[in-house]
């Protein structure tokens, strides 16, 4: 068998060689950090950007981006940390703060690098909800609000005025009914609001229909439910009726009321300033941006962000690496960046208040509503939504009574917020 | 067989190996070969599954050091409604998927075995479905069961006066809806194994059936269906089991309301990935492991049982 | 090798409507099960706009969503990612099931039974009660984000064990004894004698790993988390989700997701029919 002795030589050389090279070659100069994040496309695209930036530079430092779906995020997070590989900086939305806290993945951010004067200065005061025992977890490079997101050209051939969006609650339910289309089969073919309750339509019930109806989604400290009340009851009621009684749009008409709005054939859809990037590049239609209607006269948002924090496991050349990026990422120039390619509004009061942006139809109501946004703090942010979104289907899809509906979704939510406080 | 005619190719004449007997050398050998192998299966099969069952008893939640505390996790288990929407869930896959799953391939074995007529063309027809990826097919199908403009179905539907159904928007159809995709998708399979065992039925028992003046019907039934016994069954098995553990299609079919709506589509297996990887309790979803294997054991043997030779 | 053979056409020329009747039923029957397929390349041809019309036949075909999906890189990068894990786990079947199942279908020795017994037993334990355990494991080894990470669970199977040692039965002792004589070591007699002679159940195991391994989901969605090795099945899904539906980038992934598989199929038809009627008939 002289070849098979040959060949087994051969591949004893090559895997010698290989292995030579391979350690001549790994000693490399650049220090190389990871930043981790949940995947939503324009996101990770504006990331990519600053990434490239960020490493041009600083030619020592190489940043590599890990994405995973939303539902598997924390957990991939706390798996990594168990194996003892977490990534040195990522993102987190501001409610799982205390989660990640507990769990051992953040370290605060450096005084020195990131001082507190400042940081309180520049950025919105909704950035205090980073801050535990003095001192400040994360940084947000954008934070971002709800508004009223309609198709002017739809308005028009209704016969509405595509420049008077409307005010109130009613005005906004009578331009839905102008606008709804329905074939001779009773199928939509045209909605007059697209609804969506697993993307935002459950934090416009929580956090602000229930506001505008006169009530609270939880107490000042987030420990308990409030919404279980009469303005709750309001605040369920009408958003249910909107497919129930008016009947201007269906959940998962056209799968996702995103996609509902993009494709023309949805009136108005209530979505957030990270829509406002691929809502852009819409091309056949115009569209419009108006302030929350308002119910009473009352107006309500609700703000909220993802922050950027440093890894409990970097430390020496990856630290200052990682405080480089977060700086970096966290900087004016970053921020105006995802502005453009993400649409949400710039963290910093200074470079989001500028003339140009708040005159802008677009960011202009955004940054109104971000004036009067209340920012509650959250808990289990994953196993709250889902209370909501089983709670509007079960409206919707059982013809549960509001009341019951309500009270059950309460008492859910409440222990899910038991459980996570008792740990 | 002389045990003595074997050549010394390594070892000397005097050495040990020449000495021992032929027994003995099988046995060294048979060992040999196999000691590779049951290190993996000792190592991948069994020590996790005594560590699934270790973990079942503790509260293990990747933040914080395992604890021991006995069936809590059970009787948790067991008291939350969420689990028994989840169990019926997987058995309503399981009763109502095999049944139809075998009767359909059965039936459409038994007549494409007789097509001479572009039958291999029909047959890749069939079986295309098998080599799709469970993945991709189901965001296929979840896009054929959108509402109107886009749903396909619905369209189908309207076409002939039928009003458009909410399919996986609705409590009731979500879970069927799903059923039939996985049923779509496996179908090939089913198919293929029944042609084989109806081939492999000797003609001469039914040239001696019709001798002896039994109608075609009456050969299926005496005939047919009791030879084919060892492949029903394996396939009842086999198809069983698939429907127990079904995942990917549900997964990819309700991915923004996972096992929705209101948990009517969500089986056993979701529930384990979401307590693993979305709420990061391993002790609890190590549980439900445990759960799903008693359930998948139980089913196998009692189908065997009922299914047995007489 | 000769099939199974085929039942003959039976002369019943009374049943001529019935069989009429039999074959439009079956031919529409399999027009239904791939009206998916062709929907989902339908809709890969079709642009964004065009969509939600709903023809079989797309108006004005256009390619672009496979330059973009294709440019994207990612794709070239989870196919091969496919394609090395489903060949490097189904070569290790292959070889180790077989030796497995040769040991025990032909020698005799204590502990047989009680071997035999223990690897079927593995077939009743579900993969997903081992997940947890397994990525514990790999977490612990370091085998997150590596080839291994994937592989490892699958490198042998007591599916191919059954399976081949079913077939290995059916070889005759008189040719193994003949080997022994001529003075070959077991190991040789098991490469050169045994495993030519059952080549038909080999290729039904390989079809079947191979396959299992290319559309396998569960275990690789959670071993990796480097979206540079995700397997094709799972970078399809993150690749839908990401998509934010739209349907037809998600129709061109599923398409170049599926078509290695058609294609192997179309040249392969013969063998992997072949194989899949093997296994069962065994079975």
């Amino acid at each position: 068998m002289r070849l098979a002795s040959l060949l087994r030589r051969t591949l004893l050389v090559a895997t010698a060689a290989t292995g030579f090279f391979a350690c001549c070659l790994g000693s490399a100069q650049a220090v190389e950090i990871q930043y981790w994040q949940y995947v939503f496309d324009t996101r990770v695209q504006a990331m990519t950007q600053l990434i490239k930036q960020f490493e041009a530079e600083n030619p020592g430092i190489t940043v590599k981006q890990v994405t995973f779906p939303y539902a598997d995020y924390q957990t991939r997070l706390i798996a990594a940390k168990a194996a003892g590989r977490g990534p040195e900086v990522m993102q987190l939305f501001y409610g799982w703060l205390d989660t990640f806290i507990a769990g051992k993945l953040i370290q605060p951010l450096s005084k020195e690098l990131f001082k507190e004067t400042e940081i309180e200065q520049e950025f919105f005061p909704i950035v205090s909800a980073m801050k535990r025992n003095g001192q400040y977890y994360g940084l947000p490079t954008a934070v971002r609000c709800m508004a009223l997101f309609y198709n002017k050209d739809l308005f028009q051939k209704a016969g509405l005025d595509p420049e008077k969006p409307p005010q109130t609650l009613d005005e906004m339910v009578a331009a839905a009914k102008a606008i709804v289309k329905r074939d001779a089969a009773g199928n939509y073919t045209q909605v007059g609001m697209a609804l969506d309750i697993a993307r935002q339509d459950h934090n416009w019930w929580r956090e602000i229909l229930v506001r505008q109806f006169g009530g609270e989604s939880y107490s000042a400290d987030g420990a308990k439910v409030a919404y279980n009340s009469e303005a709750g009851r309001k605040a369920l009621e009408f958003y249910t009726s909107l497919q129930k009684m008016h009947h201007v749009g269906q959940e998962s008409f056209m799968d996702e009321g995103q996609a509902a709005f993009r494709s023309g054939l949805a009136g108005m859809v209530v979505d957030g300033t990270f829509r406002i990037a691929s809502y852009k590049t819409i091309q056949t239609f115009k569209w419009g941006v108006a302030e929350l209607p308002t119910v009473d006269g009352k107006r309500a948002n609700f703000g909220s962000y993802f922050a950027n924090a440093i890894g409990v496991g970097a430390s020496g050349e990856k630290l200052a690496a990682a405080d480089k990026f977060l700086a970096f990422v966290s900087s004016e120039k970053a921020m105006n960046v995802w502005l453009d390619k993400v649409g949400e509004l710039p963290a910093r009061r200074s470079v989001a208040l500028t003339d140009a942006n708040i005159k802008d139809p677009i960011y202009g109501p955004f940054i109104r509503g971000l004036g009067y946004a209340v920012t509650p703090p959250m808990t289990n942010e994953l196993a709250q939504r889902q209370v909501s979104i089983d709670m509007i289907n079960s409206v919707l899809l059982k013809d549960a009574p509001i009341a019951d509906a309500l009270q059950a979704a309460a008492e859910r939510e409440q222990a899910v917020l038991d459980k996570a406080r008792s740990k | 067989m002389t045990a003595t005619t074997i050549p010394r190719r390594n070892k000397g004449p005097g050495s040990v190996w020449g000495k021992l007997s032929i027994a003995t050398k099988q046995t060294v050998w048979a060992w040999a070969f196999l000691a590779l192998p049951l290190l993996f299966f000792t190592v991948v099969r069994f020590y996790p599954t005594l560590e699934a069952f270790y973990l079942s008893v503790t509260d293990w939640d990747l933040l914080s050091e395992a604890r021991f505390i006995g069936l809590e996790n059970y009787r948790r288990l067991f008291a939350d409604p969420a689990f028994w929407q989840v169990f019926r869930n997987t058995f309503a896959y399981l009763i109502f998927g095999t049944p139809i799953a075998i009767l359909l391939s059965f039936a459409v074995a038994y007549y494409l075995d007789r097509v001479t007529v572009l039958h291999g063309f029909i047959r890749a027809l069939y079986f295309l479905p098998y080599l799709t990826t469970a993945a991709a097919m189901a965001w296929v199908w979840r896009w054929f069961y959108q509402p109107p403009p886009i749903g396909v179905i619905n369209s189908l539907l309207a076409v002939f006066g039928i009003p458009a159904q909410p399919f996986l928007r609705s409590v009731d159809q979500a879970l069927p809806a799903i059923m039939v995709t996985s049923i779509w998708a496996h179908l090939g399979f089913q198919i293929i194994i029944f042609m084989a065992g109806l081939r492999a039925i000797p003609t001469s028992y039914y040239e001696a059936a019709r001798v002896d003046g039994l109608g075609e019907g009456a050969i299926l039934t005496r005939i047919t269906i009791p030879l084919l016994k060892p492949t029903t069954v394996f396939l009842v098995i086999f198809s069983s089991i698939g429907f127990l553990r079904i995942f990917d299609q549900v997964y990819n079919m309700t991915s923004n309301d996972p096992g929705g709506p209101l948990n009517s589509t969500k089986p056993l297996v979701l529930m384990i990935y979401q307590t693993a990887f979305s709420s990061y309790q391993m002790g609890y979803a190590a549980a439900q492991t445990v759960v799903l294997f008693t359930i998948l054991f139980t089913i196998s043997m009692a189908q065997l049982w009922i299914l047995r030779s007489r | 090798m000769s099939a199974v053979p085929k039942t003959p056409a039976l002369p019943y020329a009374m049943l001529r409507p019935g069989r009429i009747v039999a074959w439009t039923v079956l031919f529409l029957g399999g027009i239904v099960m791939v009206t998916p397929l062709l929907y989902m390349f339908s809709t890969s041809l079709k642009s964004a706009g065009q969509v939600y019309d709903l023809r079989l036949i797309p108006a004005d075909p256009t390619l672009a969503n496979y330059i973009k999906v294709l440019s994207d890189g990612r794709f070239m990068r989870w196919f091969f990612n496919s394609v090395l894990i489903a060949t490097i786990v189904t070569l290790s079947c292959l070889f180790f099931d077989s030796l497995v199942a040769y040991t025990l279908a032909k020698f005799r020795f204590p502990g047989r039974y009680v071997v035999f017994l223990a690897i079927l037993s593995t077939l009743m334990i579900p993969t997903e009660m081992l997940v947890i355990p397994w990525y514990l494991m790999a977490s612990k080894f370091g085998w997150v984000d590596t080839y291994w990470g994937i592989a490892f669970p699958g490198l042998m199977t007591a599916f191919g064990v059954f399976l081949m040692k079913q077939f290995f039965e059916t070889v005759p002792d008189d040719f193994l004894e003949a080997a022994r004589i001529d003075g070959l070591n077991e190991f040789a007699i098991w490469w050169k004698v045994a495993l030519p002679l059952v080549t038909p159940a080999l290729s039904a195991l390989a079809i079947f790993t191979f396959l299992g391994n290319w559309t396998a989901f569960f275990w690789p969605l959670i071993v990796t988390t480097d979206q540079s090795l995700y397997t094709l099945p799972v970078g399809l899904s993150s690749f839908a989700v990401e998509q934010s539906i739209q349907w037809e980038q998600i129709m061109t992934g599923a398409a170049l997701a599926t078509i290695p598989t058609l294609l192997i199929f179309l040249f392969f038809q013969r063998y992997i029919v072949r194989g899949v009627m093997l296994a069962g008939v065994k079975g």
